[in-house]
């Protein structure tokens, strides 16, 4: 595995839909706030779901969680979860946007477009992961990371609740690496020490 | 996607032959949104979109159309409209004459939306409601005061979680899959075409509404129209931005203080 790809990562982001909050609290919980880098969260969420998923995961995590609103800065060592109803994306300053366009693929916020959008500013400082779901997005957003020399990681369809979406992007996508959340849990470990 | 380069080479084009300044906008949004209608509409090379917007205002139209964002909701957040109803109206109802600015307006729901919260307060017959956009077409739409019927359940729902108690289909007409609003309604509005980029402050205000508008601006222009709308708001008046936007990096906070935990700011001084 290519050690200078996890030694410049800057942010790590993840997405996922159903079945994947089960996975992030494998890993959340463990994870010392990281140094080097920050971790971004996209998951599909019902539009009445405001707070819910945030409150849990600071509940959780020991990395600090900063609210997102609209042009907040990205810092490493905390964790940013996309808002319901919008579509998060990166600009040069380092900070956060917020997007009320069109769904993407059924999805706000869409996976493929903080994807696309967070490889575009950090190409290969990125790394990529995408967990358990039961539609199709996400797909491209590993493309355009990989293009742009980042990191892509799958995990294992058969650790997925919902193995749709991983089994797509491994379809579609040649992934770095495809494992499951105790060793994405166990790679994010061995990143946070490079 | 497009590149960087193509982007600012189109943001030039657009304020020399249009006048419009794109400058100042989002980076991420604008060039996602400009790469969409590129693909939209089956350009190869970027030369001859140029070439197209620069030489076809039918055309330009279109693109302006397609990047900007224009999706809006009646009574878009409930919560917010509840705070509005009770806690806002409440204190400005006090005033001899009440004065809204909404900026940004797009096809008007939200101003249909504040007209019935007044109208059930009994403020609608002392208030004005300026509604202003950059996009003519919304524009026309708002002053139609008619929407997809098909949105109508979800804005009755709406309604009703903001607190509304009465029967939401008093308030428009349904016909051939449209619900008009009711006249005196949009008695009090007034819609004209203006641009937070470049236009000027027009009046002093009580409630100043920009919801959705500023995520799609940078942290300079983010600024600049803030105090567009510090300039334009009367002391103790109030500003009222969406649920996922702020001033925090925009304006002095010892002027603004926020409304609980609201995305509203009463200007102290
Ligand atoms: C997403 S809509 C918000 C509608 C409504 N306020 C809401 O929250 O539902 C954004 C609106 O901002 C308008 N807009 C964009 N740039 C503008 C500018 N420079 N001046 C005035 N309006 C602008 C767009 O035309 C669009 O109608």
């Amino acid at each position: 595995m290519e050690k200078n790809k996890i030694i410049d990562c800057k942010v790590v982001i993840i997405g996922g839909s159903a079945g994947s909050l089960q996975a992030l609290l494998q890993i959340l919980p463990f994870i010392e706030p990281p140094t080097s880098f920050a971790m971004v969260i996209v998951v599909h969420r019902k539009n009445s779901d405001e707070q819910t998923l945030e409150d849990l995961i600071a509940l959780k995590a020991k990395i600090k969680l900063r609210e997102v609103e609209d042009k907040t800065p990205l810092e490493k060592g905390y964790i940013y979860i996309a808002p319901s109803n919008y579509h998060l994306l990166f600009e040069k300053n380092e900070t956060l946007s917020l997007d009320t366009s069109e769904k993407v693929n059924y999805s706000r916020p869409s996976i493929d477009v903080s994807f696309e959008s967070a490889a575009e500013i950090y190409g290969s400082a990125l790394i990529g992961i995408l967990l358990s779901g039961s539609n199709t997005d996400g797909t491209a957003g590993l493309k355009a990371i990989q293009k742009a020399s980042g990191m892509i990681i799958v995990q294992n369809p058969l650790s997925a609740d919902m193995p749709f979406m991983p089994k797509n992007a491994m379809l579609n996508t040649n992934p770095d690496l495809v494992l499951t959340p105790q060793e994405i849990l166990e790679f994010l470990k061995e990143i946070n020490k490079a | 996607m497009i590149e960087d380069i193509e982007l600012e080479a189109l943001i030039n084009d657009v304020y020399e032959y249009y006048g419009f300044d794109f400058g100042s906008y989002s980076r991420a949004s604008l060039k996602r949104r400009v790469s969409r209608v590129y693909v939209l509409d089956g350009f190869k090379h970027f030369h001859e979109f140029l070439s197209k917007v620069r030489t076809d205002p039918e055309y330009y139209k279109r693109m302006i159309d397609e990047i900007t964002v224009n999706v809006t909701e009646m009574f878009r957040d409930p919560s917010f409209y509840q705070v509005l109803r009770k806690e806002i109206l409440p204190l400005l109802g006090t005033k001899p004459f009440i004065r809204i600015w909404h900026a940004g307006c797009s096809t008007g729901e939200e101003v249909y939306s504040m007209a019935i919260l007044l109208k059930e307060a009994g403020l609608l017959h002392k208030s004005i409601l300026y509604a202003t956009d950059i996009n003519a077409a919304v524009l026309e739409t708002a002053k139609s005061g008619i929407f997809p019927l098909r949105m109508i359940k979800d804005y009755a729902d709406n309604y009703r979680d903001s607190g509304g108690e009465e029967d939401f289909s008093n308030y428009y007409i349904a016909n051939y899959g449209f619900a008009k609003f009711n006249e005196d309604l949009a008695e009090k509005m007034v819609f004209s075409q203006h641009n937070l980029v470049s236009d000027t402050s027009f009046n002093e205000f009580d409630l100043i509404l920009c919801r959705n508008v500023l995520i799609y601006f940078d942290n300079n222009l983010q600024k600049r129209v803030v105090n567009l709308f510090d300039d334009s708001l009367a002391v103790l008046g109030f500003l009222a931005l969406g649920t996922k936007e702020t001033i925090k990096y925009s304006i002095s906070q010892s002027k603004y203080k926020q409304f609980e935990k609201e995305k509203i700011w009463r200007k102290i001084k």
